[in-house]
């Protein structure tokens, strides 16, 4: 048998994909002690219960709820400061002007004078391991305005890392794990502050994408969670594959119900398992199939929306409740880490 | 042969001629696909698990469409004794290695080459997936 080593570049770009085979002779090569390909925990321990607001104001991450962000994973940087954030905030301001110069104009027409702050954002960490989150803004202020007038915030992004111990306990020193970056605003801009990341700390970015296996991941720790406000409908969204049109069906369950089933289905104390996992999706399948006589399990799920998060196959997720942030946040970059792996 | 699921249609019985190998496909994209694999077995009498048996995993080139886990896969293939088998049917070199592959494990099954016999080579492809 001949020997292949393709790599497969997504005809989308959202995610790249490598599949190395070294001899199909020598049988299934990707071990099952590898975390790529797809292979999800058979078990991943319930991020713990939201904190009392004790130290941390939900006032100070109230900002990124319900925005829209796109998700890429970063490698860790190198030789990256704390320190020196309002130096890296000034360089990067200077990048952007000479981009702008360059021609390679983000706005047309306007010209905008564009400022550019970096800061931490210490609540956003899961263990004392974690490196604090930092935030990119960008704010615009038109010069033709008055000098007191208000900036507007035109592009946010931040770097975050929650319980990402299995990256950062194996890393160099000098690196800093931020493994997941969250951008929200023109994508203009998401690549120029990303090309200056880039270019100052070594490091690379890569879109994340979402499998069906990790949103209904999702779907179901997400469903679990206690929410005390009447909750909005958890909502599926599927997309059916080959067919001349494109076809997406959308699942709306009654968020108590969801929660009903999650409740029976969930037994272990404290962790969620695949089969836990793979028991809730069928019994939404087969009660879909009941009524309609269409096997949702042959579609793709692209899209999980509840009541504390939404997300989206392409690597786009939306926070609705701060109390529960930390815990998505953790799905999240440990998502981000198996890709940079 | 192909065909959608098992058991075969009975009228047929007759005209079919003997089955050598029986390659389940599982696509990755697809859990109906499994669940269909997985009744089908049900309908497989027990001396094809000798070597006569193996699993086609297709759709792997893309890892972020992944809607069927692993471990479910390789769980299969211990329960079975039967090897396991990746492929990706949209790249061109791939799908011939894979039928080239197939083809192979089609003449032992069937007894046409001297010296090997589908159990023992089943055995071989078990063994060298374990390591």
């Amino acid at each position: 048998a001949a020997g292949l080593v393709p790599a497969m570049e997504s005809a989308d770009g959202a995610a790249r994909t490598l599949l190395s085979i070294g001899r199909l002779s020598r049988g299934p090569p990707f071990g099952r002690a590898h975390s790529r390909f797809g292979i999800s925990p058979s078990g991943r321990l319930l991020p713990p219960a939201p904190r009392s607001q004790e130290n941390a104001d939900p006032q100070r991450t109230a900002f990124l709820l319900r925005k829209q962000w796109t998700l890429y994973s970063v490698s860790p940087l190198y030789k990256f400061s704390n320190a020196r954030l309002r130096v890296y905030a000034r360089l990067l301001s200077a990048f952007i002007a000479a981009e702008k110069q360059k021609g390679l104009a983000v706005e047309v027409g306007v010209e905008l004078d564009i400022k550019v702050a970096v800061s931490s954002l210490p609540d956003l960490k899961g263990s004392d391991q974690d490196q604090a989150a930092i935030l990119v803004q960008l704010s615009s202020r038109s010069p033709a305005s008055p000098k007191n007038s208000e900036e507007k915030l035109i592009w946010s992004g931040w770097f975050c890392c929650v319980s990402g111990d299995d990256l950062s306990e194996n890393v160099p020193e000098d690196f800093t794990c931020l493994p997941l970056f969250l951008a929200n605003g023109a994508e203009s801009y998401t690549s120029i502050v990303g090309s200056w990341f880039q270019k100052t700390f070594d490091c690379s970015f890569c879109r994340l994408a979402i499998s069906p296996l990790n949103l209904s991941w999702m779907a179901a720790m997400w469903t679990g969670c206690k929410v005390d406000k009447t909750a909005s409908a958890m909502e599926l969204v599927f997309s059916v594959p080959c067919l001349p049109q494109p076809l997406d069906i959308s699942y709306a369950i009654h968020p108590e119900d969801a929660k009903a089933l999650w409740d029976t289905v969930q037994k272990t104390p404290g962790e969620i398992t695949q089969q836990e996992v793979d028991v809730f999706m069928d019994c939404l399948y087969s009660h879909f199939h009941r009524h309609f006589k269409i096997h949702l399990s042959a579609t793709k799920l692209v899209k999980v929306s509840t009541a504390i998060a939404s997300a989206h196959c392409d690597g786009i997720v939306k926070f609705l409740q701060s109390q529960y942030l930390p815990g998505v946040l953790m799905l999240l970059t440990e998502l981000a880490i198996s890709q940079i792996q | 042969h192909l065909a959608t699921s098992l058991p075969l249609p009975s009228e047929m019985d007759h005209l079919r001629p003997r089955i050598d190998l029986i390659a389940f496909m599982i696509d990755i994209k697809s859990k109906y696909s499994l669940k269909n694999v997985e009744a089908s077995l049900a309908h497989v009498d027990a001396g094809f698990f000798l070597g006569k048996v193996c699993f086609l995993v297709t759709g792997v080139g893309r890892v972020n469409y992944c809607s069927v886990e692993m471990n479910a896969i390789w769980k299969l293939g211990e329960v079975y004794c039967s090897p396991v088998l990746f492929c990706e049917l949209e790249l061109e070199g791939i799908r011939v290695a894979t039928a080239q592959r197939l083809l192979r494990m089609l003449q032992i099954c069937a007894g046409h080459i001297p010296g090997v016999s589908a159990l023992s080579f089943g055995s071989l492809m078990r063994n060298s997936a374990d390591e």
